[in-house]
């Protein structure tokens, strides 16, 4: 299991079990939804723009760089985002359009 | 007359003591904040079911987190506390804000914006490869997650944080590979005597670095940074020192920033006016000594009015609450307003030495190659910048960002903004000023396609 994170500490808690990208992934209780991933994967989506992976960059909700979506379309920022048992996350936009554009 | 209706955006240290002193003035503020919990940034707290101690978070602050987390806890029925709500658009007196995807609006008849900072970058050839974070993100994952974001992490870039961060991501046990700082060490030790304003400040800086000497971590000062290596992720670092050789190292992570910016947008979406602070080289929002803006009855407070820290945010905090109550002519101590500005002098005083210690190298993000991704939204190179400029003739940012997108992606400039900035002075051979800056816009930060509005009260 080759994870991008490095816990070091707190990892006595119950854990979480998630569904990403269809794949089973277990988390542990108080973990944001992109520690759940990155604690396991190397990287969390794949930039729009066709220039490689992303993993997130700022953590605190202010770069936007690790949204993920529901099944049902709905996008979650995945570093301000607590798990919770049962959550399905998909690391690829659902549809095409899904991300209005507010300029 | 019905009790006057003050909002507080923003729960870090400098909202909660403005919100305390408006609960002990006998008002009853609304206080918004993103967070999941209150603490800001340098105080966020961790997850309800993390068991580490206050030391162990905060180290030398493990008091003040405390003080400033129990003055907000013990606030909780004064005040109607908004958490995880975003304020992402202002119009008049109108806060427009959002929670789990459900919009709502807040009329206030006096705001006080204290929403803190973000960490300033400048990019990088290499810098959106997965294990490439911001400083602060490096922090957020060990203070509120017990993660490292990486086995061997470098950490680049220059200003306090550096040093604090790589000394706690040491002493939480990561291997650090080394600290690349882009100031030299000359200007470090010139500004200790500005810097002496905040002895123990200082001597806490002083600490850290002794720390990593101690742990045999290398401190390089006066580095230029060429690239952070990796096919599909971070693989290491390259970079010049300050003698000019080239040095590689090798790294599965990054932890990158060069001091902060403030977070302003909706002191812009309030119309306040902006002026260009040479020694921050950012636009802030001009405000009186007790944080009063050009706009009546909008206040600024801590890192997002202007970065002095964390010290100075409960200052500024409170002062900018005192001049709340006494513009609706409510009893204020004079006294204390005149020790709250003595302090805030103090801290100005130090933060003219970080300034000289810890310069912004606008020198690096001038020279930021053609193919470097500037924008990592839209992935836009400092080419396609410089050649806006120079075909379209684009005379400032906002002119840029229509032209060519730069600073209009999902993080609305906050990352590129500052590069943006240089590379077009640069181009233009005029200064920061004359280019300009990003103009903030509504919604502030990127809403889900999924939000409605609330019905009824
Ligand atoms: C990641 C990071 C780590 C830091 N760590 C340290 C440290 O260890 N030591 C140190 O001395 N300094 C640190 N700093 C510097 C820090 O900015 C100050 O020390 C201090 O936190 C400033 O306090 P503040 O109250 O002004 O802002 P903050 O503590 O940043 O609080 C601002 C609050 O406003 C909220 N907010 C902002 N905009 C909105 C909006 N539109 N709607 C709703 N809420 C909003 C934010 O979510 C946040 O909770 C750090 C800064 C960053 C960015």
């Amino acid at each position: 299991m080759l994870g991008r994170f490095v816990r070091v500490a707190e990892q006595d808690r119950p854990t979480v079990e998630l569904e990403v990208d269809g794949s089973p992934c277990q988390a542990l209780e108080g973990d944001t939804l992109l520690v759940a991933v990155l604690s396991q994967r190397n990287t969390l989506r794949q930039s729009e723009f066709g220039d490689g992976d992303r993993a997130g960059f700022c953590l605190m909700g202010a770069c936007q760089d690790c949204w993920v979506w529901t099944p049902t379309g709905e996008r979650l920022r995945a570093c301000t985002t607590q798990v919770s048992a049962g959550l399905r996350v998909m690391t690829h936009p659902p549809g095409e359009d899904v991300w209005p554009n507010l300029a | 007359m019905a009790e006057p209706r003050v909002v507080v955006i923003g729960a870090g240290p400098a909202g909660i003591r403005a919100a305390q002193a408006l609960v002990a003035a006998g008002l009853r503020p609304a206080v918004v904040d993103e967070g999941l919990c209150s603490g800001g940034q340098i105080y966020r707290r961790q997850p309800a079911n993390f068991k580490r101690p206050y030391e162990a978070l905060y180290g030398f602050e493990a008091k003040k987190a405390r003080a400033v987390h129990t003055t907000f806890d013990d606030l909780s029925n004064a005040i109607d506390y908004h958490p995880e709500t975003l304020a992402w658009n202002l119009s008049g007196n109108t806060l427009h804000l959002v929670r789990n995807d459900i919009a709502d609006t807040l009329d206030f008849d006096a705001l006080i914006l204290a929403t803190g900072a973000t960490d300033r970058l400048l990019p990088l050839r290499g810098w959106t490869l997965p294990g490439c974070y911001s400083l602060g993100a490096s922090q957020i994952a060990l203070k509120a997650q017990a993660c490292a974001i990486g086995e061997r992490v470098v950490f680049l870039g220059t200003g306090p944080l550096l040093y604090l961060i790589s000394y706690q991501y040491a002493q939480a046990g990561v291997d650090v590979a080394a600290v690349l700082d882009t100031s030299p060490f000359s200007g470090q030790i010139g500004a200790l005597p500005v810097m002496a304003s905040r002895p123990s400040m200082l001597a806490k800086g002083l600490y850290y670095r002794a720390q990593l000497t101690a742990r045999r971590i290398p401190v390089h000062t006066s580095v230029i940074p060429l690239q952070i290596e990796g096919e599909t992720s971070v693989s290491g670092v390259r970079f010049r020192t300050g003698k000019g050789k080239e040095q590689q190292l090798v790294a599965d992570a990054v932890g990158m920033g060069f001091h902060l910016r403030s977070e302003t947008q909706l002191a812009d979406l309030a119309h306040c006016e902006f002026d260009f602070d040479e020694e921050l080289a950012q636009w802030a929002p001009v405000a009186d000594v007790d944080g009063r803006s050009s706009v009546p009855g909008v206040y600024l407070a801590g890192d997002g009015a202007r970065i002095l820290g964390a010290d100075s945010a409960e200052i500024t905090g409170e002062l900018a609450a005192l001049a709340v109550l006494s513009d609706l002519e409510r009893p204020v101590s004079g006294q204390r307003v005149q020790k709250l500005r003595q302090g805030r002098e103090r801290m100005e005083r130090f933060r003219r030495g970080l300034a000289m210690a810890f310069p912004w190298p606008a020198f690096l993000a001038r020279g930021v190659e053609y193919d470097v991704l500037l924008c990592r939204c839209e992935a836009i190179s400092a080419g396609e910048l410089r050649s806006s400029a120079s075909q379209c003739g684009a005379p400032e940012l906002n002119r840029a960002k229509a032209l060519i997108r730069v600073g209009m992606g999902r993080c609305q400039g906050r990352y590129c903004g500052h590069a943006a900035a240089e590379v077009l002075a640069d181009m233009r051979g005029e200064s920061l000023r004359d280019v300009g800056r990003l103009r903030g816009q509504g919604p502030v930060k990127p809403l889900s396609c999924n939000t409605r509005m609330k019905v009824s009260k």
